[in-house]
């Protein structure tokens, strides 16, 4: 009898080991979920909501110069000013939508393309990979002075290959009206192997069946790509377009590290982001920066809701 | 089927295009980083010159890239480190109890223009004293890294199956106890991953270092910016920072190149 009852000293440990029986272990588990997400959500909430709604605050205000200034509430009087300048900022909002279209077309169609050729397995396909991994890794602001070099229209390379196929020398990034187009040429450099990447994650992920139907229908090259491959990867192109444009309309690092403050003494390259960025920080005019910024970040959401959705009705 | 012959003709002058288009800039800047000014004024010496270590030498010994070099490291390191700590427990949390609106919260950080957080950061920590010093630094570019980490591993999450936390509930281990002893080890690669990333974006961040850093803390892309002066432009020492800057950066995503392939197209093909 009392063999029976004798707990075994050899036993295996018991289903609840000591500690977890302790209140603080079960209250632990009991909101667990939300003292996992608590300490991001509390980053979050103190780095990122405060500061928006701060920006949010500022750009009803005067303030300027020091950061220990007086300023006063103003209302919606820099939104007045700020929308009516056609000096800067609505040439800024032009940019900004100018460069964005152009990049992520060029981005998207070449992105396409790339990951259409890398599709099927081929030798030398690793190769290919790593090349198109690079751009991607590394630093805009190096990307920006290795491409200072290369088109510097005395020394560069740029020029040099042009003579030899007999085309005169060009101002590139130092003219007034070619200075944003070749920013866009590097973005689209760096960029599109992102694209690439994530157009060929959505490829893999398709079955061959529809591809198969197709063929064995008579469709041609053509056809299947415009018929089945594309609105089947729809919702990836999607994505692409989403993350890249996000991106695409902050650019900062290429255009600041090319064409340094104000994006260039004509401001030929001052984008939304470039121009709230000297406003805050080379002028410290805050209350003014403030408001572009708001503006901006509501055009960005505006962008993102439009994109998701479409992307919400193609899906049905 | 094996694509027809002119296809792969086609395709192998094409990806050789792509490959040249992509390779020839990188290339280019590290040999203009082995020259020295002379050669890279006289375009008759564009691929025949003697090369000279001459400009690591300007960059590293006079310009104190040693130095910026430990700063980038200790900031994207700690600023990686500390996102994970916070971050996969969120992330955790986000994907078992379909938290959607968190998520959205901290996805946002994503799509907010990090100029609009730089004013805040900036009235608040210079009030504190605090602007030039690493703890900003390491706040701010964890601003990039906590986003990024909780996407990745929210999707990671996603994929793990439940059961096996469900088996170790029965076998008696806690909720915690089966995310720390079943879960986090299975999420190895998604960490690794999520991890790398996070060290790349926040080594190659500029716009918050450019405000928030000083002359002691600087991190290497303000460091390159820096390099432009006024006057004329120093091309080889230019190229030679370029180089110490982006080339650690290459070598390692080719190491580990599955993880931030993974990484990049994260979420991507979820539709």
């Amino acid at each position: 009898m009392s063999a029976v009852t004798t707990p075994r000293t050899d036993a295996p440990a018991a289903p609840a080991a000591p500690q977890q029986d302790s209140a603080w272990s079960r209250w632990a588990n009991k909101h667990r979920k939300w003292l996992f997400a608590a300490p991001a959500m509390t980053f979050v909430a103190v780095l990122i909501v405060f500061p928006v709604a701060w920006t949010g605050y500022l750009s009803l205000t005067d303030a300027e110069g020091s950061v220990r200034a007086e300023s006063e509430f103003i209302g919606f009087q820099n939104y007045l000013d700020v929308l009516t300048d056609t000096d800067r900022f609505w040439p800024a909002v032009w940019r900004t939508v100018l460069f964005t279209g152009v990049v992520l077309f060029f981005e998207v169609v070449l992105g396409m393309a790339i990951a259409l050729l890398l599709w099927r397995p081929f030798c030398g396909e690793k190769w290919v990979r790593v090349a198109i991994l690079l751009p991607l890794v590394a630093t805009p602001v190096a990307v920006g002075m290795m491409w200072r070099l290369i088109f510097d229209p005395n020394i560069g390379m740029a020029n040099q290959l042009l003579g030899w196929v007999g085309v005169g020398p060009q101002p590139w990034l130092a003219g007034q009206h070619s200075a944003l187009p070749t920013t866009m040429f590097i973005d689209v450099w760096q960029w599109t192997p992102m694209v690439v990447l994530i157009l060929l994650a959505g490829l893999t992920s398709l079955s061959d069946e529809p591809q198969e139907a197709a063929r064995i229908d008579g469709a041609s090259t053509w056809q299947r790509f415009r018929h089945v491959t594309l609105p089947l990867l729809m919702p990836t192109v999607i994505v692409a377009i989403l993350l890249r444009g996000i991106d695409a309309l902050k650019t900062f690092d290429i255009l600041y590290a090319t064409k340094g403050r104000g994006g260039g003494s004509f401001h030929e390259v001052e984008t939304l982001n470039v121009y709230a960025y000297g406003l805050s920080f080379d002028y410290n005019d805050y209350g003014v920066s403030s408001t572009v910024l708001i503006i901006f970040f509501l055009i960005i959401i505006g962008v993102m809701w439009a994109l998701t959705y479409r992307k919400k009705g193609l899906g049905r | 089927m094996t694509p027809s012959k002119p296809y792969r003709v086609f395709r192998t002058s094409a990806l050789v295009l792509v490959v040249f288009t992509l390779m020839a800039p990188l290339l280019w800047m590290i040999t203009a980083s082995f020259k020295t000014n002379v050669d890279i004024y006289d375009t008759a010496k564009a691929f025949v010159f003697s090369p000279s270590l001459k400009n690591y030498e300007t960059v590293l010994q006079q310009a104190d890239y040693l130095q910026f070099i430990g700063n980038s490291l200790w900031v994207a390191f700690a600023a990686t480190v500390l996102s994970l700590l916070l971050g996969v427990p969120a992330a955790y949390s986000m994907s078992r109890f379909t938290m959607k609106r968190s998520a959205l919260v901290v996805l946002m950080a994503r799509v907010i223009p990090g100029v609009s957080l730089l004013v805040p950061w900036y009235y608040v920590f210079s009030n504190l004293k605090l602007v030039g010093g690493f703890t900003v630094l390491i706040l701010s570019h964890m601003f990039v890294s906590l986003p990024l980490i909780v996407y990745i591993m929210m999707g990671y999450f996603d994929g793990l199956p439940t059961e096996l936390e469900e088996a170790a509930l029965v076998d008696g281990l806690t909720h915690i106890g089966a995310f720390r002893r079943i879960t986090l080890p299975l999420s190895v690669p998604g960490v690794a991953t999520a991890g790398i990333l996070s060290f790349i974006f926040s080594w190659n961040n500029f716009m918050f270092a450019l405000v928030l850093s000083d002359s002691d803390t600087k991190t290497l892309p303000v460091a390159i910016f820096d390099f432009v002066g006024y006057a004329s432009i120093d091309w080889g020492g230019l190229m030679a920072a370029a180089t110490v800057v982006t080339l650690p950066i290459m070598l390692i995503a080719l190491f580990v190149q599955k993880y931030v392939v993974s990484g990049l197209t994260a979420g991507a093909t979820k539709g």
